[in-house]
């Protein structure tokens, strides 16, 4: 005697995710699904191809993110090779690596979840988009296009290309970065810089907005998992993983990113195309944690840098022990914009980064390589195995989005036992629930499509299977 | 200016998002297009249900679930001038590279070798995947072909404004495949 409601984001229309629940037979929540219902097959579309084209390939996987693609693909190539890339490739891959940061992080503020931020959650959902949003705030409008273009550009500069740029290859990068580049990219970052400043204090002002998201939004104890450096510090490229619990306890630490197999398995459920990581000593799916700006900063010690770091002691501040609502990824994306562009300052001003010893060249010495990065969303990982003529035969990609399904799932419950109630649908509860997930801000695309906002069709059935009410938003 | 505003709709098949944000590499272009354009339907914007009466409809991604068929004939009967919008509804491009495999390989490697738990493809609420990813003009008429991977914000600029002018646009000029 169990009663469903299915909300279909984009099913019909746009159709990559939709959300299910399952009201019990008094009419309260006792269970929610989010599906992924598009599955692209990188896995083994590879299959027979040469692994020195799997970086231009990978990218293909997100347009969002395909640095992330590129860097994680480059490293397990890097391996294939069996060489240590040259100092200066590693500075300039970091450097792509914080550009992309600064791009990524901007289109999920801005462009996606600031419309909600400032207009509300409860405006007229035909606002509620970058555009309304220009309308309402010119400035804040100009700030996020102003900001993602200049991480666009910097990626662009470096690279050639903004999107899907073939400049990472296995052993390094192929072209070195000029004086006059570097000069164009070094007289950018002011700006960006003030735009992250301001975006921040206009943020901290109006959590107060938001008290009721901050704690319902997938608000729950949790492990997080992510890179850091030797010493615990922020790290996006290389770095080792730690993984702490909702205390801030360090559970584990400094474990090889190429182990990944010991301590993180991938389970499948009947009801979606994305798979479930979970942490392997806790099982499964008691094993669920978070990954992305919130679990970034919730494993951290600090940051390098000065600002970032003042601004991550008053986030820190917000709780005796981690962090816990995924509200707070977006304060938490915000801190980590301010840190890539005083990162990449301090990078550019290392006169090594003009090296020309960019590129180890090497033939096939390995056959099996690991490469793991720090995408926007998350740890990312790419593994391949090749056969002895450097063909493609195996690949497991574990991409960031993937490993935040059982958390998502869960914070979908949280907002849903909180804003649905008996037989009644309304939109407030409807926006949430999209909200929650951009919080997050899946890149579908890297398995799925969700950006932004996402037409919703909710029904819900009886336990006879008659329709018991249905709401849409048109 | 009492002009009516073209109506703009942006779709994702299977694709990456990357057309799509080229599309936002116009950077303040954008807030310039916003005048003389109304995006009615997008995964940028708030959606609604697909609209009648769309002028111009960018598709990016190939067609490759039952659902993506389902939708883009459905947008081909409600839109006026229909563009493939990146090598992907050109030509295939990535997405068609599972052609050369069974359905049924390509699910064992992701849910059953590549899984340490329960190794079970997913069957549930779930659209099917079609045997053999299709570019668009195999399934619905194309207008305008704006090749690419993706095209750069400036031919997408060029396409939408020569649009504006009444023309058809000759992409051959600003784009090509794979660029
Ligand atoms: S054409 Fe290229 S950029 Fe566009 S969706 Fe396809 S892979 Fe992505």
């Amino acid at each position: 005697m169990t009663q469903r409601i299915t909300i279909e984001p984009v099913t019909r229309i746009e159709g990559h995710a939709k959300i299910t629940i399952q009201l019990d037979d008094d009419g309260n929540v006792a269970d929610a699904w989010f599906h992924v219902t598009q599955l692209r097959g990188f896995e083994k579309l590879c299959e027979g191809r040469p692994f020195s084209e799997m970086p231009s390939l990978m990218a293909r996987i997100c347009g969002i993110c395909p640095v992330s693609h590129l860097l994680a693909s480059g490293k397990a190539c890097d391996q294939l090779l069996a060489v240590r890339i040259p100092e200066t490739a590693i500075k300039l891959r970091r450097l792509f690596n914080l550009a992309q940061f600064v791009q990524s992080h901007a289109l999920s503020f801005f462009h996606l979840s600031a419309p909600d931020l400032l207009l509300g959650m409860d405006s007229d959902p035909k606002k509620r988009n970058i555009f309304g949003l220009a309308e309402e705030n010119p400035q804040m409008a100009k700030d996020g296009i102003q900001l993602r273009k200049i991480g666009q550009t910097i990626i662009e500069l470096l690279a050639g290309k903004r999107i899907h740029p073939a400049w990472v290859v296995p052993g390094g990068v192929s072209d070195p970065l000029t004086v006059e580049k570097r000069d164009k990219i070094l007289s950018m970052l002011p700006e960006a810089k003030e735009i992250a400043l301001r975006t921040l204090q206009w943020f901290k002002r109006s959590l107060e907005n938001f008290r009721d998201e901050i704690r319902t939004f997938a608000n729950f104890p949790s492990l997080f998992l992510g890179l850091v450096t030797p010493e615990g510090e922020w790290e996006c490229y290389h770095g080792r993983v730690r993984v702490v619990d909702e205390n801030r306890h360090i559970v584990a630490d400094q474990l090889d990113p190429v182990e990944y197999q010991d301590y993180i398995g991938e389970a499948t459920e009947p009801w979606t195309y994305l798979k479930f990581p979970y942490y392997k000593p806790m099982g499964y799916p008691d094993g669920v944690y978070r990954v992305g700006p919130l679990a970034r900063l919730n494993i951290i010690d600090g940051f390098d840098t000065p600002l970032a770091k003042q601004e991550w002691v008053e986030f820190r501040e917000l709780e005796r022990g981690a962090i816990l609502s995924s509200f707070y990824y977006h304060y938490a994306r915000l801190i980590e914009i301010l840190h890539a562009i005083e990162k990449m300052e301090e990078l550019l001003n290392d006169p090594a980064i003009l090296s020309k010893q960019i590129r180890a060249i090497a033939g096939l010495n390995n056959l099996e390589g690991i490469g793991v990065a720090e995408a926007p969303r998350g740890i990312l990982i790419h593994h391949y195995k090749v056969n002895e003529d450097g063909l493609m035969e195996w690949a497991n990609l574990i991409i960031a989005t993937g490993h935040n399904n059982l958390a998502m799932s869960k914070g979908i419950l949280q907002v849903a036992k909180h804003f649905v109630n008996g037989k009644q649908l309304n939109e407030g509860m409807l926006n949430r629930v999209e909200a929650v997930i951009r919080a997050f801000d899946p890149c579908l695309s890297c398995s799925t499509h969700a950006v932004g906002h996402m037409p919703i069709h909710i029904q819900l059935i009886g336990a006879d299977g008659t329709l018991l009410d249905e709401l849409r938003r048109d | 200016m009492n002009e009516k505003k073209i109506k703009l709709a942006t779709v994702w098949l299977d694709g990456c998002s990357g057309c799509h944000m080229s599309f936002l590499d116009m950077d303040e272009r954008l807030l310039e297009l916003a005048e003389k354009v109304e995006v009615v339907y997008s995964p940028l914007v708030d959606a609604k249900e697909f609209p009648e009466e769309v002028d111009v409809t960018l598709v990016e991604g190939a067609v490759s679930t039952e659902e993506d068929l389902h939708k883009i004939r459905l947008i081909r009967q409600r839109t006026k001038i229909l563009v493939a919008f990146g090598d992907c509804a050109v030509t295939g491009n990535v997405p068609a590279m599972r052609n050369r495999f069974h359905i049924k390989e390509v699910m064992e490697r992701v849910y059953e070798q590549n899984a340490t738990q329960n190794h079970k493809p997913p069957v549930d609420g779930i659209p099917t995947l079609l045997p053999r990813v299709r570019p668009v003009h195999e399934v619905v008429k194309v207008d305008v072909y704006l090749p690419g991977c993706p095209p750069r914000a400036d031919a997408i600029y060029f396409v939408l404004t020569e649009l504006l002018e009444g023309r058809i646009p000759d992409t051959t000029a600003v784009t090509r495949f794979g660029a």
